[in-house]
């Protein structure tokens, strides 16, 4: 690759890609990030490519190998351009066909996707209601992109941001351009972007700025973060190339989980073709800035994710919280100013210097501008990666995009914001998605989790669940955080063992709050917010599980018995399934389980066809 | 100087005073565990919060880690302040109700009972130990290991220590495990203590030529039984 030294270098490149485009070509895009490869993308792209090679197709149909889409429900799945056709769950058996129809411009009708309400097949991905009532800002130019070919993002328009943002704009006009725009920190704080880069730049001791790209992304459930790393590596570098010019830092690092392989593959390749093309690096397209970034891979700890330990744990020390002031700003990685943003923070810079301040903040709310992308998980037809204007009422995502519950049931409650978060009731499903009135609701924005529940959640299980992650995922430096889940996950194992009394329930609401104002850091100070949240809106079914030692949800394993009812054919199904050896019963008659053997495993209760198998 | 005002009474300090100092300066007493002048500050025990700000907007923060700023509110017994001490003091009774120094901290502030399931810990990871190894005495042979529950204090590996220098500083200064009673004969210890018997750092074979600032001790004695 041969670098580019200059603007006009780089502009003409863009119009050698851009020209080389063959509009009406078809192209077959294949998502293939972590969720698409897990579901078996790759055998699609392996049959596609021999298809192709074998059928002498290779100048008639182009292969493009992308990240996620979002639609994670539906994977496998093909998207077909120009045209914006849509195969959803794709079987690889049918791949030859798909081939084939492309080919010859054809539409498999059987293999479109159906309507859940309608009943009627959806040829065009943008009339899917899972996508039409998104604004994918961030996540179309997932499809547009191969993220291990640089030039296929510029040839989209990639780098064009940052090559006139060097070349026009002074650093100054860039924060005030970020501070126009409105956005606020995607971590889940919220912090005005434009203030804090300002903040930075107006630092002038130490030697050689730090900025750091967050993408540690702990929060289990979440994994918007992980796709636009693997789909769109280069949006986040490019915004830190613009970071680092508007407030004066030399330095970058992206501190990314290790637990995402891909990911890591995938920037790794980025920054490789970035450096070589001269868009990283001394003297970047002959402006005379010097930028560079290093990745720092983390090492398993959600404590991590907290800047000041992410700050330790870069310079190769226990990943620990200490108390601010000193703000990282003033005072990072070895002492130097440095500014933490999260990835989805820094995707969105390439857009804002792109097309203005002024068009970025016509979505969303006044103060709340652009977009989030929430990973909508849980209890819902349609799962995967939802990217909303913000402000959009919570109800429009859960039905109108997230299709509604699953199996005709009630949904309960969203839980938004991972394990600091709290959840918020169906009766509240009217509040907009914005970080003030989810605060105020008792929960937090959060990085984008949304995990919706029906009655066949337990609230006291999902607040045990998130209780025991932060127990484990807790740093142990400070007490109050330490001693403080560690106490309220025994008191709630004791209350979803039947061993709970009315005394645990005023316990946990004095212990709570102290807690949220005791602790040196964010995860102690929302680590409360799992229990007191369910307490405050679900406080009938902690009464439950104390005073009728019943879970009402069937959840709470000390709490259900399994049993089989007259609906038992006596197939004899469930005493094959069951690994305790609990079920007895003769053929054609109805089986019994010995309370006294069942593990409460629940497979029984999966593998019976007649719905015999109950809870109580 | 930076004036900053506590519980309404200015008061100038130099830069770089932690309010504590500052709190301290002016007597007003607030508890702490891991603070010890001459070792940096850690704000691991959270005894010494102070409620700082105005309104809303006001928070609880460590007074030994937080430096004075000018004009600052400060107030070293709110409401909050009071409670957070009683249910920390709680939660360390929890834990750890040997110690003679928490013990006499709970009944300062009156705590009678806690309501939690009953541990008897000897350690709080306060972390005195590991700054004192480091910074006074030099040898860095101890420090903390994983984190949450599981988080321990102790040589790396577990491996007895070529950098530890049986000075048995670390025995005296920790307020948890240290053995604060004189009595020879266990039956009439005041709290208890000698219950507790395992210093965090060394193997007790091997290390005959240990210092220990604590003699006549119950638990050598016992031991020597």
């Amino acid at each position: 690759m041969e670098k580019v030294k200059s603007l006009d270098e780089f502009l003409s490149l863009h119009d050698r890609l851009t020209v080389d485009k063959n509009p009406s070509l078809p192209t077959l895009i294949i998502p293939a990030g972590t969720c698409g490869q897990a579901s078996g993308a790759n055998d699609l792209i392996r049959i596609t490519k021999r298809e192709l090679l074998n059928k002498k197709l290779t100048e008639k149909i182009k292969l493009r190998i992308t990240g996620c889409h979002g639609f994670c429900e539906m994977e496998p799945s093909i998207l077909i351009e120009p045209w914006g056709v849509y195969y959803p769950k794709v079987d690889p058996k049918k791949m030859v066909d798909i081939v084939e129809s492309v080919a010859k411009g054809e539409v498999l009708q059987n293999l479109l996707f159906i309507d859940p309400t309608t009943g009627n097949p959806i040829e065009k991905q943008v009339d899917i209601p899972f996508f039409k009532k998104q604004v994918r800002t961030l996540l179309s130019r997932n499809e547009k992109v191969d993220p291990i070919r640089i030039y296929n993002y510029i040839e989209n328009n990639g780098y064009l941001a940052m090559a006139k943002t060097l070349s026009s704009s002074h650093p100054r006009q860039v924060i005030e351009e970020v501070k126009a725009s409105g956005l606020r920190g995607r971590g889940g704080a919220g912090f005005p972007t434009g203030l804090k880069w300002e903040r930075l730049a107006n630092q002038t001791n130490g030697n050689g700025k730090f900025i750091v790209c967050n993408a540690d992304e702990g929060d289990p459930g979440a994994y918007m973060d992980r796709s636009l790393l693997e789909g769109n590596p280069h949006s986040i570098i490019e915004g830190m190339i613009i970071g680092a010019y508007g407030t004066g830092a030399t330095r970058g690092i992206i501190y990314v989980r290790n637990e995402y392989p891909l990911a890591i593959k995938h920037l790794l390749i980025a920054l490789r073709q970035a450096n070589q093309l001269g868009l990283l690096g001394e003297n970047i397209l002959g402006t005379g800035f010097s930028f560079d970034i290093k990745m720092v891979r983390g090492a398993g700890a959600f404590v991590c994710g907290e800047e000041t330990a992410l700050i330790k744990s870069i310079e190769g020390r226990m990943g620990e919280p200490r108390q601010r002031p000193p703000f990282p700003v003033e005072k990072g990685i070895q002492g130097q100013p440095t500014l933490i943003n999260n990835v989805e923070t820094w995707a969105n810079i390439p857009i804002i210097m792109g097309s203005g301040a002024q068009e970025f903040a016509k979505v969303g709310t006044t103060e709340n501008t652009g977009t989030k992308i929430f990973s909508l998980v849980g209890r819902i037809k349609n799962t995967g990666l939802v990217e909303v204007p913000m402000g959009i009422p919570i109800e429009e995502i859960v039905n109108q995009i997230g299709g509604g519950p699953i199996h005709q049931m009630k949904i309960k409650a969203v839980q938004t914001g991972g394990p600091s978060g709290g959840c918020i009731p169906a009766e509240m499903f009217h509040l907009p998605v914005d970080y003030e009135r989810l605060t105020k609701a008792g929960s937090i924005m959060g990085s984008g989790g949304m995990i919706v529940m029906d009655e066949h959640t337990c609230m006291v299980d999902l607040a045990k669940y998130f209780t025991k992650f932060l127990k484990e995922e807790s740093c142990g430096k400070c007490f109050i955080c330490r001693k403080g889940t560690q106490r309220m996950y025994e008191i709630l194992d004791d209350i979803s063992a039947g061993r709970g009394t009315l005394e645990h329930l005023d316990l946990i609401e004095e212990l709570g709050p102290i807690i949220k104002y005791a602790s040196l850091c964010g995860l102690g100070q929302t680590s409360p917010n799992p229990v007191l949240s369910t307490l405050r809106y679900f406080r009938e079914e902690y009464v439950e599980h104390i005073e009728k030692k019943r879970c009402p949800a069937g959840v709470c394993k000390d709490l259900i018995t399994y049993t089989i009812n007259e609906n038992c054919t006596g197939c004899g199904l469930c005493l094959k399934s069951c690994s305790a050896e609990a079920i007895r019963g003769e053929k054609k008659e109805r089986h019994a389980i010995d309370p006294k053997r069942c593990i409460k495993c629940g497979a029984c209760q999966s593998v019976c066809k007649f719905s015999a198998v109950e809870t109580r | 100087m930076i004036t900053l005002y506590i519980n309404g009474l200015p008061v100038s300090v130099e830069e770089g005073t932690t309010l504590l100092e500052a709190a301290q300066f002016m007597g007003f007493p607030i508890p702490t565990l891991c603070h010890k002048e001459g070792l940096s500050p850690y704000g691991a025990c959270r005894l010494c919060l102070v409620e700082i700000g105005e309104g809303p907007k006001a928070k609880l923060v460590s007074s030994c880690t937080y430096p004075a700023e000018e004009g600052l509110q400060v107030r070293t017994a709110s409401s909050r302040v009071i409670q957070a001490r009683r249910i920390i003091l709680e939660l360390l009774l929890a834990s750890c109700p040997q110690s003679k120094t928490i013990q006499d901290l709970a009944s300062a502030y009156g705590i009678q009972r806690q309501r939690f399931k009953q541990e008897y810990e000897n350690c709080i990871l306060c972390g005195l130990c590991v700054r004192m190894c480091e910074e006074q005495m030099m040898a860095k042979a101890i420090g903390f290991r994983s984190r949450g529950e599981k988080r321990s204090i102790g040589t790396p590996f577990d491996i007895q220590s070529e950098d530890c220098r049986r000075c048995g500083a670390c025995l005296y200064i920790c307020p948890a495990c240290e053995l604060r009673c004189t009595y020879t004969e266990p039956e009439r210890a005041i709290c208890g203590a000698c219950a507790n018997l395992r210093p965090p750092c060394l193997e007790k074979e091997g290390v005959d030529d240990m210092m220990c600032y604590l003699s006549p001790c119950a638990a050598c004695e016992i031991k020597k039984d």
